[in-house]
């Protein structure tokens, strides 16, 4: 561009009006499914209609201030609710035609009133235990956040890290070995990070040494711990159970003040230490990853790793440092398994999880505070599919078991918003130029 | 993604100077070109790099087999006083180990001092093998094919599991002439799964979805589906049960045995190999074939030349999926005649993943890779039966051997080979 320094010179002409054309990216996705989910839940309510009243247990039983139980009838509130999701679907349908995006706040109300005319609908003439559905949630959801904090970190610095399931498999089986062995928690909770980082490592050689496709490591190396830890069971912790296989367990410790706060409090403040130990983690890893210089190489690297490499960062050393540290992250995570949830390791005992929290990675947009909030939606779906099937839910619970899979698929198939993965994600990088 | 095919050359021809030659000489120069290149990937260490991959993870396997073993670590307790206890305890261990592998893959001379066997139930191992690599071939081809395309199909399990529920419902619902009833069933079977690994490529060619996540998520919603399907008296469930289990196959839906009825090899075996030679006729003489390599190799570039990127995507994946849905044809029509239960699959959709990258995603390499990994499978068993090891230790041997072979560099480096040069 030659003539690019010139027009600095020459004044434009007065008479030409600027014209700022307004541009807006208006998006219909949430109109289309608040009416879809709203007309969806009508007509199971027109065709499977149930009598009855429905209980809201707010109080856990050693509550310093006990809350009510709200007693409602099924029906009428159902159908008050399912109003409300309509109003909903409408407003945001005319906020389209005025050519405004639905807000947070719409989506949150949303989701609170169908979840609720859903559960008044389902539990008819049953009570649902508010508290013990939304901490069973929290609770089911702590490794699968963990796991999806360690994938966010791995795929931000470039490395698909496929190997959830294994790190969280190994830290399960080590966190039980060694807490078995030496009859702390803590210790097993050490051991627990140092099996995910030690998986991690193994990752990292394949992944980023040998430049083997990291999709192909990580199944491998699932299918390799399913193996080890399956063979090391039925051989060494099953016929000595008694000193290899019998963890302590970490006991609930509520904060003071804080889990006392009726509803929330029960819910998040009286949980285990490693409940804590998430939270802790969540924020650290959002600031490290956003706020802090360590943050920006990590995304650096994994987005653009040769101009990374231009301004002298190390891109396959700090892919390796992301990596482990993520292998440790998710290594806590095992340690849930054994530690808090079955006080006893048991082959394949993750089943599968470590895959959800990869589709928490996604469905979260590579963001850790996204990723989680979709962990805890997977952890809030599995246990709602417990609770539904003790009060006996009109539901088979089979589709209950399959929503959080449903929802990954259409979220990945773009209906719920396109995502989009790290530049140089699962690209190795070389610097002979591969 | 790259794919794990590094074929120098599909038809074995060496690039320059072979395509100037005058015709007449040609068929020559072809037959001294193949064997060359034959020659050159000896050396150049494909077969080396596979071989010493094996070795390694059967080491590796050594290893886990020798430290659990309780004798074992007994005299390691007393290894400085008394060393050669330890080894003798060791070399026991393994080689009491991969003995009972061979006797339960491939031939069972007996036991000694126990009674002769005849040579039937000597070869009985041999025919077990073939009867588990069926499966694994068929399935392992259908994992290759889409490698061939670039994609992953981890949803083998979802595959075979809907593949299994609906050959299973025309095998027992139907009452038909025998090769038309087994005919209708496979089809059955096939084109279930072949629409449920068609959507992956749909919904991978239209909205840009990875098809790793979305065949992941398949896997358990196919698995919900066949179970709750199975639950229910009005859909798969057999009448007046309790357990989530189908009725049985009807004889005339069956796969035939091949060697009568002492020996379970059946016709699934031949249809595997079938497959094989379908696969390869596909791949390397079929303007399909082409496509999906071209795909394959860069998508980009097959965009701008005319290909539909897309349609390839989907269409791959339906052929994949109808492959994994012969593995699960044969198990329910074949292995477990008993029923459809939600474990027909047999962790085989995740197997032959292992199966199609030792194969190299190649038809025939897929062939041997499924023969190795079913012999694995039937001594495995023969091994936690006799020489009481888990039949875990079979996973992570194939686990280590597809690891070692997909870095060739590591194994070259332990092993000191010559580096591979450059095609």
């Amino acid at each position: 561009m030659s003539h690019a320094a010139t027009p600095a010179t020459t004044p434009p002409p007065p008479e030409q009006e600027i014209v700022l054309r307004e541009v807006h990216v208006v998006d219909r996705k949430a109109a289309v499914i608040f009416s879809v989910l709203t007309v969806g839940l009508a007509i199971t309510l027109l065709f499977g209609a149930q009598d009855g009243d429905t209980s809201f247990r707010l109080a856990a039983p050693d509550d310093f201030v006990q809350l009510p139980t709200v007693t409602v009838p099924s029906t009428v509130t159902a159908w008050v609710l399912i109003l409300v999701c309509a109003l909903c679907a409408g407003l945001s349908g005319w906020w389209v035609t005025q050519k405004r995006n639905t807000p947070m706040w719409l989506v949150v109300v949303f989701a609170v009133a169908w979840m609720t005319a859903f559960l008044t609908w389902a539990a008819a003439g049953g009570s649902i235990p508010v508290v013990g559905l939304l901490g069973g949630a929290l609770a089911l959801a702590v490794p699968l956040v963990f796991g999806a904090l360690g994938g966010v970190l791995g795929e931000r610095s470039g490395v698909v890290n496929i190997a959830i399931d294994g790190q969280l498999l190994f830290g399960a089986f080590a966190a039980a070995m060694l807490g078995s062995l030496t009859g702390s928690t803590w210790v097993g909770l050490i051991a627990a990070m140092a099996a995910g980082l030690l998986v991690a490592a193994v990752l990292g050689l394949f992944a980023i040494n040998y430049l083997v496709d990291q999709v192909i490591v990580g199944v491998v190396l699932n299918v390799l711990i399913i193996g080890i830890t399956s063979f090391m069971f039925s051989q060494v912790l099953a016929p000595n159970a008694a000193t290899l296989n019998d963890p302590p367990r970490f006991a609930r410790l509520p904060i003071p003040l804080l889990g006392d706060i009726p509803l929330i409090g029960p819910i998040f403040f009286r949980q285990t230490p490693v409940v804590y130990l998430l939270y802790v983690t969540v924020a650290l890893v959002t600031w490290a990853l956003w706020r802090t210089r360590w943050g920006l190489r990590v995304r650096a690297v994994g987005e653009h790793p040769k101009a990374a490499d231009t301004v002298g960062i190390k891109v396959n050393r700090t892919r390796y440092r992301t990596v482990l540290l993520a292998g440790a992250i998710v290594g806590m995570g095992g340690a849930f398994y054994t530690l808090v949830s079955v006080p006893q390791f048991n082959r394949e005992m993750t089943g599968g999880a470590g895959y959800i929290a990869l589709a928490a990675v996604i469905f979260g947009k590579w963001d850790p505070i996204r990723a989680t909030l979709a962990a805890l939606l997977f952890g809030f779906a599995s246990n709602l599919q417990g609770v539904l099937s003790v009060i006996g839910s009109p539901v088979p619970s089979q589709f209950m078991l399959m929503l959080p899979y449903v929802v990954t698929v259409f979220a990945v198939a773009g209906l719920v918003g396109r995502s989009r993965a790290p530049a140089a994600d699962g690209v190795p990088y070389s610097v002979d130029g591969h | 993604m790259t794919t794990p095919t590094d074929e120098p050359n599909p038809t074995g021809h060496t690039p320059g100077p072979t395509v100037k030659e005058p015709p007449a000489k040609a068929p020559v120069s072809k037959d001294d070109d193949r064997w060359n290149a034959a020659f050159r990937s000896i050396v150049a260490g494909n077969a080396a790099v596979a071989f010493f991959s094996v070795l390694l993870a059967v080491l590796v396997g050594s290893l886990l087999i020798m430290f659990t073993d309780d004798r074992v670590r007994e005299t390691f307790g007393y290894v400085t006083a008394r060393p050669g206890d330890f080894f003798s305890a060791s070399w026991d261990a393994i080689w009491g180990a991969y003995t009972a592998l061979f006797r339960g893959a491939v031939f069972n001379p007996g036991r000694e001092g126990g009674p002769a066997l005849d040579f039937a139930t000597q070869i009985r191992p041999l025919t077990e093998t073939l009867k588990f690599a069926g499966p694994l071939i068929a399935a392992g081809l259908g994992v290759g094919l889409a490698f061939r395309a670039a994609l992953f199909n981890i949803g083998g399990r979802g595959q075979m599991l809907l593949a299994g529920a609906a050959s299973g419902w025309v095998a027992y619902q139907f009452e038909l002439p025998w090769p038309i009833h087994l005919t209708l069933a496979i089809v059955a079977g096939m084109l279930a799964a072949a629409l449920w690994g068609g959507l992956v490529g749909f919904l991978k060619a239209r909205t840009g979805a990875h098809e790793v996540i979305l065949t992941i998520m398949l896997n358990y919603v196919a698995y919900y589906l066949v179970f709750f399907a199975l639950s229910e008296q009005s859909l798969l469930q057999a009448p007046n049960t309790v357990n989530p289990k189908s009725l049985p196959a009807h004889e005339s839906a069956t796969l035939p045995k091949l060697l009568g009825d002492r020996f379970n090899l059946h016709l699934g075996f031949l249809l595997a190999l079938v497959a094989v030679a379908v696969v390869w006729w596909i791949l390397n003489r079929s303007s399909l074939g082409f496509r999906i390599r071209a795909v394959g190799a860069n998508p980009a570039a097959a965009r701008s030349s005319g290909i539909d990127v897309g349609r390839t995507y989907t269409v791959v994946m339906m052929i994949s999926g109808a492959l994994v849905g012969l593995a699960g044809v044969n198990q329910v029509l074949g292995t477990v005649t008993s029923g459809v239960t939600t474990d027909l699959d047999a962790g085989i959709g995740f197997d032959a993943i292992t199966v199609a990258l030792l194969g190299r995603s190649k038809p025939i390499g897929i062939m041997f890779a499924g023969l190795l990994f079913g012999a694995f499978k039937a001594g495995g068993f023969a091994m936690q039966a006799s020489e009481n090891i888990p039949v875990d230790i079979v996973l992570v041997v194939q686990s280590l051997i597809v690891l070692f072979i997909a870095a060739p560099a590591l194994v070259r480096a332990i092993f000191r080979l010559p580096a591979r040069e450059a095609a």
